[in-house]
């Protein structure tokens, strides 16, 4: 069952330094709060596992929480580059970033694979690009069936997901809808799990599409109320587009960022 | 002629490639823009699909990110990411991949991931794949959309993050690719399409103003014109009334 608790004590028990650690939410609902959280934390040596790393992982990688990064996207969407990002690939700043890339397609057949308790996924991926050739976690398989020449990836289960969702009941039972991204698989894929919500509520009344995480499927809720913010919680408030073209100019400087963080995460 | 920038005349004449009633995986950007305008002017009915799982997404306004709450509220179907790109992707249920591009080589391959050094020490490091390898191998056809210059049409991609047509003809069909690859490539300054023979992108339509020299002067590779050189329509003033109104309301 899950335990319902505050995010500052879900981040303390359940993030430790070395983990692979898995943000979630696509474009919709990203845990922004929570990554907050663990840079106060001071967590390092982080793994951090995302298909689209955002604002949320810019930061995280900024405040030199991260070793390495396993992604397929790593844009600012709508707006340009994380400049932070860039900034530990390019000059290893503030520390150096391993990366390790795929396409979309690849990291969500992962996660359905370690959701699966499966060791890998296959897909009709890659096929002719440099990807293949860069990424040692994309290999070729033949279908023992058929003989057709597919791709194989290896299963993410990350030492601890973290996902956004607009409620839980009292029993910590989880309820998200609209985008829902990979949000179930990652959390399914996960060793443990953390769950913030807009709202903790007597009963979760049905919506139109919604998943629903059982509480025995989760390790931790926290009430963060506005904790996607600047992405956004369907239901609740939209995305802070001007926020996300904001986020350009603090990123591309060092000293704007350092001075962020202290206002914004430490302040 | 109603006075329009070359991005809108390549943005009008983007949206004019995709046909009513057809479906189209939209990358974020320029070829989010273009088929939004093609659904209010000639393409009621096409149908838009977007990688956050938004299936016949119908937004009123131009999405800024590929997972704007817009896309669910209007859309047929939300389905989760593992199902757009293995149910809906790669069985090869879509029409038209719909791709931007950092860089376009002369066969058509596309780079969204490093440009200079080697990948792992790379001069400029780009946002990466995120759908695009698997929408450029799997719709039946691909059209690009991209700022023509020296710099993104270069002879031979940095990095080929999406597979075009390799180093010519055949390669597509020796790697057991499903889709057609890139049929079209339209720019601020014309149009391009793969040679039937050798899959080289050679230059077909000219935007109104624009000459062949502008074209070979912004491009990176000596540039093969076709004979039959057409020039792209003007864009009407009902196209642009649609597109000024859908930019000024972002």
């Amino acid at each position: 069952m899950a335990t319902l608790t505050t995010l500052a004590d879900a981040v303390a028990d359940l993030v430790r330094d070395g983990d692979q650690v898995a943000l979630e939410g696509f474009t919709h609902l990203i845990p922004v709060a929570a990554g907050h959280e663990i840079i106060r934390s001071g967590r390092r040596d982080l793994t951090l596992v995302r298909m689209t790393p955002d604002i949320v992982y810019d930061q995280l990688v900024g405040a030199g929480c991260a070793r390495k990064l396993i992604f397929s996207w790593g844009g600012n969407p709508g707006v340009g580059s994380l400049h932070r990002f860039r900034d530990a690939v390019q000059h290893g700043w503030p520390v150096p970033l391993e990366i390790e890339e795929h396409s979309h397609a690849g990291m969500a057949n992962r996660y359905v694979a370690g959701a699966s308790g499966l060791p890998f996924a296959v897909l009709r991926g890659y096929t002719g690009t440099d990807l293949a050739r860069v990424t040692e976690t994309i290999k070729p398989i033949t279908c023992p069936f058929t003989g057709e020449q597919l791709t194989a990836v290896p299963a993410l289960n990350p030492d601890v997901t973290i996902v956004h969702a607009q409620r839980a009941d009292r029993a910590g039972n989880v309820q998200l809808w609209g985008i829902t991204g990979v949000q179930k698989e990652a959390v399914l894929a996960a060793k443990r799990s953390i769950v913030t919500v807009e709202e903790v509520v007597d009963e979760l009344d049905p919506r139109p599409g919604a998943v629903v995480l059982p509480t025995w499927a989760v390790t931790a809720v926290a009430e963060v109320p506005r904790g996607a913010h600047p992405s956004y919680a369907h239901g609740y408030y939209e995305r802070d587009n001007e926020y996300y073209r904001s986020w350009d100019a603090i990123s591309r400087d060092r000293g704007a960022f350092d001075a962020w963080l202290k206002e914004s995460v430490f302040g | 002629m109603s006075t329009c920038t070359a991005d809108e005349t390549m943005t009008v004449a983007a949206s004019r490639a995709l046909r009513d009633g057809t479906s189209c995986f939209v990358g974020i950007g320029l070829p989010s823009t273009a088929a939004n305008l093609a659904r209010r002017t000639h393409a009621p009915d096409l149908v838009l699909i977007y990688e956050s799982g938004t299936l016949g997404a119908k937004p009123d306004r131009l999405p800024l990110s590929i997972g704007d709450g817009v896309l669910a509220e209007t859309a047929d179907a939300v389905v989760g990411v593992p199902e757009v790109f293995n149910y809906w992707l790669q069985p090869g249920r879509v029409d038209v991949g719909f791709l931007g591009a950092a860089q376009l080589d002369r066969f058509g391959n596309i780079n969204t991931t490093v440009i200079g050094g080697d990948y792992h020490h790379p001069e400029v490091r780009l946002p990466g794949a995120g759908g695009a390898p698997e929408i450029a191998a799997s719709c039946r056809e691909v059209f690009v959309v991209v700022r023509q210059s020296t710099r993104a049409f270069v002879d031979r991609v940095d990095f080929v993050t999406s597979f075009g047509h390799g180093r010519g003809r055949g390669e597509r069909e020796a790697l057991g690719l499903p889709g057609a690859g890139p049929t079209l490539v339209i720019t601020d300054l014309g149009v391009l399409r793969p040679d039937p023979e050798t899959g080289e992108l050679t230059l077909t339509e000219l935007h109104p103003g624009v000459e062949v020299d502008d074209v070979r002067a912004a491009t990176g590779w000596e540039l093969r014109v076709s004979p039959d050189l057409d020039r792209t329509p003007e864009p009407t003033q009902q196209e642009l009334t649609v597109l000024r109104a859908l930019e000024e309301a972002r």
